[in-house]
């Protein structure tokens, strides 16, 4: 195979040719060398076609070198590790690694969507849009077709198993792009002392002196000097080592020497593999030592163009011409190369990848002149459109940019305090270039975004149909929203847009730019903080004995309540039902240590609860506690909890689990901003305290077993009084308040003893048959007495009278809220109230949050008469009951609507009944 | 994401913060006085104009403490602090 050399060069290049290294793609064996790319490793071994195109399918190879190709995109890795639309220019070469192309269907070599040329008539401009528009419900199947033919790699479907990290940082200096410039201004920098970063995306070479994160992009400005970094590590997944860290840095001075992007030019079929730009193709050969072509044609619009043929024929690449679109008047030589000026090319051949280009000369328009065209072999075609500087963070700083006609380029126009563009990004050093506008009549497809397929054809198409703005014109076509954010295609975008409605690149305007520069995997912005990792759990001091106990556990919050505590052979719902029937028979007990519970000091503390909650709190003696209701001040109930008054300056008040810091913040914000003038001091004490109610009839019978200094009859403790004490010889308070309807007494004990107190309680209640119950049976519980929860029945949008508490709400006093019940809103007619529901025939079960319907057959739009809240399976009174929020429902007592759950399809019949349907009269409690 | 300057605490990241809404809003200091476009005012309207803003923020990962500063909400800049 002596007359088809290996493109790799037998020396030269920063590869280390004593590693070589085996990879894989689309399942074939190829080798490599450590320092490669996935992209020089490609070319090396002569594969020149790597994928298929977003929407015409159209073969693509190599076309960039680094994080602006728009075409190399692959899939690298198997499996739950499949990373898609990676960019084979980006990735470094490893033993072992796994790569496949996309898009395409049975095979790379013949796709059928791009066989029957299916695509390109269905796909212009704004089809999204306008082709599968009508009739809308169609929408889903049309959706899905395109999803099967266009699109780009699937996401693996498992949970991402690498590893990523999040680390936090500052520095006083962070220069972004390890080129000339950016190694200059660092040096400065260090010289001046302090911490210097410089960060690149590749492996910069670079003074030992200067600090260098190799393989890290700044990918995003974000505000106050945070810059996002993007580090890819060396880790080996089989080592558990991170694979990406995300850095969140913040710097105080910035300097962006991002250098600039070479631009392509525009013409017909200028999307072929082996079509490339003239940096790209020098950066292989220059880099690892591999020639991109054996024969080469290079069309231009500037002179950087000339350095890149030296170099490309020093490595061994004919050069056949250069193609130069200028009309110059000074002519160059290059030994062996034909420059052809004023010339373009205005086509390309080749099935899979280029083999010849047509070149014509130009007339004084730029349009290609008609009848004199020729061919030349080739099959590399490198594209030297001018340079673009990278002015992304700038502009996502708030820069604005200025376009510069003689490098047909936008650069920092105005300053970003803190920032400073150098080099190339600043627009430095840039040769002077030509627009690369396309030709006006064409063959066949002009390319402008590669990655997303945009064409000429499809700016003008846009254009004529009044997308002239240039943000409409990117949100019409999608050009530039590819994963390369159009690093390649912007420019020549607003050039095409310029040409079609005759104005000058200046006054097409630019997109804003927006992070992330390239794209950041969510696994490296999610960090460790996935799983179980993705919030603390919070444990109650019993939590340990629940899990001891066999406890099912339910969510609740950032906690994990009991729900339940399973007897073996017992299914959930009859767990439940011993649980709700033995607490109102005999006795049981509850780990309520998730309740909030907020301390409150100082001589104003009265007057303050008295503003705070709905009903009075002046009166509340020392010793005592009292049930309180609080509103929000648009006097919707906020929460519900009991105070007990310690000491004459002294509260201790309990709101509900869910509502612990939001109600801390609430009051907060009053005495911080409302009332400053009170001297009330808050302290949230939740987790200083384990807590435990006992409940049922035979609840002071197991007090009573305790050995305490506390005395537990009714007299000496009666309802909603508190007394402090040692049960077992720790030190508790002991409430008598009940939640349940029963007889109860919250036994709060420091957070420590917990444990210990909870099996006290137990041992102390063995003879008596005592239970731990769970939420589930709590919730029974409640809802045979009646009792409303934040969230079910008041849901944000209740008031107390809608709960039934108007009773409660004060008269003689302000409080938050009151005033908001005088608003036409809050007037009674009308209003949800809380009732309670049986189901007609005794034994059905009512769907939970069913909607509740005058009718049985009421239309989908009709006015809905209210709703279930809280539905439950009453062992007690051995039926199903509710809660339920009905319009006017207190004066529709012993009426029937009809339960609709359309989730479950089901439609029972229910009973608007009182919501208290154990003991109304309160005499257990009291007992 | 900004630095918001804590008087107690110095400069924080805003993740330390939760916002509490426009500080020129005043609850009428006698509420039962208010008349119902008053308290409606009060409870639901505010401006959203562009340009500086003074608001609340709570150091509730921190301090604790409400903080008011005046943001430029074009830019996120925090200009100097309310001297009110």
């Amino acid at each position: 195979m002596s007359s088809h050399p290996s493109p790799r060069l037998p020396s030269g290049g920063r590869i280390d040719r004593n590693r070589s290294l085996t990879f894989s793609f689309d399942g074939r064996k190829y080798h490599g060398y450590h320092g490669d790319t996935l992209a020089s490793a490609l070319l090396a071994n002569g594969v020149k076609v790597v994928g298929r195109s977003f929407k015409y399918h159209r073969p693509r190879g190599i076309f960039g070198a680094g994080s602006e190709d728009p075409s190399a995109l692959i899939r690298l890795g198997d499996g739950a590790r499949a990373e898609p639309n990676t960019r084979a220019s980006q990735v470094e070469l490893y033993d072992g690694l796994v790569a496949h192309s996309q898009n395409n269907w049975p095979s790379l070599r013949w796709d059928i969507s791009a066989a029957l040329g299916l695509l390109s008539r269905f796909l212009p401009a704004g089809f999204y849009y306008k082709t599968f528009k009508w009739p809308g419900k169609f929408w889903p199947y049309y959706e899905h077709m395109i999803r099967h033919m266009a699109g780009m790699g699937r996401a693996p479907t498992d949970g991402d198993p690498d590893r990523y990290e999040k680390r936090h940082a500052h520095c006083d200096v962070l220069v972004i792009g390890g080129g000339p410039a950016g190694i200059a201004a660092a040096k400065e920098a260090a010289a001046g002392g302090g911490d210097v970063w410089l960060v690149d995306e590749g492996r910069p070479e670079a003074p030992a002196d200067i600090k260098i994160m190799a393989r890290t992009t700044a990918f995003g400005k974000y505000d106050d000097g945070l810059y996002g970094l993007l580090q890819q590590t060396d880790g080996d997944p089989a080592t558990n080592a991170p694979r990406q860290i995300l850095w969140l840095l913040r710097a105080k001075r910035v300097i962006l020497a991002s250098g600039a992007i070479e631009r392509p030019l525009v013409f017909a079929n200028n999307d072929r593999p082996g079509i490339m730009l003239a940096t790209a193709a020098v950066h292989y050969l220059e880099n690892y030592a591999v020639r991109a072509g054996k024969r080469a044609v290079i069309v231009t619009n500037n002179d950087s163009a000339y350095d890149a043929a030296r170099v490309l024929i020093d490595g061994g690449i004919e050069v056949a011409a250069i193609i130069d679109q200028r009309h110059m008047a000074e002519r160059r030589e290059i030994e062996g190369c034909e420059i052809l000026y004023n010339h373009a090319v205005i086509d390309t051949a080749g099935r899979h990848a280029v083999k010849s280009v047509t070149v014509a000369p130009l007339d004084v328009n730029g349009d290609a002149v008609p009848g004199s065209r020729r061919r030349i072999d080739c099959d590399l075609l490198c594209l030297s459109g001018g340079f673009t500087p990278s002015v992304h963070l700038c502009s996502q700083a708030g820069g604005k940019l200025a376009f510069r006609d003689d490098i047909q380029s936008l650069v920092p126009d105005t300053g970003v305090p803190g920032l400073e563009v150098v080099g190339a990004a600043n627009g430095d050093g840039i040769a002077e270039a030509r627009a690369a506008i396309a030709l006006g009549h064409a063959p066949s497809k002009q390319f402008i975004d590669l990655q997303n397929d945009v064409t000429a054809a499809d700016v003008a198409l846009a254009a004529r149909e009044g997308y002239q703005s240039v943000e409409h014109l990117k949100r019409y076509t999608t050009l530039g929203m590819g994963t390369d954010q159009g690093k390649t295609a912007n420019l020549n975008g607003i050039a095409a847009l310029g040409r079609a409605l005759e104005k000058p690149m200046a006054d097409v305007g630019v997109t804003t730019y927006r992070p992330p520069y390239t794209p950041v995997t969510i696994g490296a912005f999610a960090g460790r903080d996935v799983g179980a990792f993705l919030a603390p759990t919070r444990r109650t001091p019993m939590q340990e004995w629940h899990e001891e106990n066999g406890a099912a556990f339910v969510p609740a919050g950032l906690w994990r309540r009991p729900h339940y505590y399973p007897r073996p052979g017992e299914s959930p719902a009859d767990a439940v039902s011993r649980e709700a029937r033995m607490v109102r028979q005999g006795v049981g007990i509850v780990d309520v240590s998730t309740l909030g519970r907020i301390d409150l000091h100082g001589p104003d503390t009265a007057e303050f609860l008295n503003r705070v909650y709905i009903n009075g709190f002046k009166s509340l003696a020392i010793g005592m506690c009292r049930y309180g209701v609080m509103l929000r001040d648009d006097g919707m109930i906020f929460d519900d909890g009991t105070v007990a008054r310690m000491d004459e300056n002294h509260y201790i008040m309990t709101t509900t689990t869910a509502n612990a810091g939001p109600v801390m913040a609430h009051l907060e914000f009053y005495l911080q901003v409302v009332w400053p003038e009170l001297n009330v001091h808050l302290t949230s004490i939740t987790d200083q305290w384990a807590v435990a109610a006992v409940a049922g009839p035979r609840a002071r019978q197991l007090l009573e077993n305790l050995d305490s200094d506390i005395e537990f009859a009714n007299q000496a403790l009666p309802f909603m009084a508190w007394r402090a004490g040692q049960i077992g010889g720790i030190p508790a308070q002991v409430y008598r308040i009940s939640f349940s309807g029963e007889l109860a007494y919250e036994i709060a004990v420091p957070a420590g003893h917990g444990k210990a107190c909870w099996e006290l309680l137990l041992e102390a209640g063995k003879e008596l048959d005592v239970i731990p119950y769970g939420t589930e049976a709590l919730t029974t519980l409640r809802v045979e007495k009646g009792h409303f929860v934040m969230g079910p029945e008041a849901d944000g949008r209740a008031s107390a009278d809608d709960i039934g508490l108007g009773g409660m709400l004060s008269k003689r006093k302000d409080f938050i809220g009151k005033r908001s019940l005088r608003l036409p809103a809050l007037a009674p007619e009308g209003r949800l109230n809380l009732v309670g529901l049986v189901p007609v025939d005794g034994k059905t079960a009512i769907p939970p949050g069913a909607l509740l319907l005058d009718e049985a057959l009421a239309m989908v739009d009709a006015e809905k008469a209210g709703h279930v809240a809280t539905a439950v399976f009453s062992p007690n009174l051995d039926k199903p009951i509710a809660t339920a929020m009905v319009r006017n429902g207190r004066e529709r007592l012993g009426q029937q609507l009809w339960a609709h759950s359309p989730l479950d399809n089901r439609i029972v019949p229910v009973e608007l009944v009182d919501p208290v349907f154990i003991d109304p009269k309160g005499e257990r409690l009291r007992a | 994401m900004m630095l918001i300057p804590c008087p107690h605490c110095g400069p924080r990241d805003q993740t330390e913060f939760s916002y509490c809404g426009d500080a020129t809003v005043t609850r009428p200091n006698v509420p039962e006085d208010a008349d119902d476009a008053a308290w409606i005012e009060y409870l639901y309207l505010r401006d959203n104009h562009k340009g500086l803003h003074d608001e609340l923020w709570q150091h509730v990962h921190g301090c604790r403490q409400m903080v008011r500063i005046r943001r430029d909400v074009r830019t996120h800049e925090i200009k100097a602090e309310d001297p009110s």
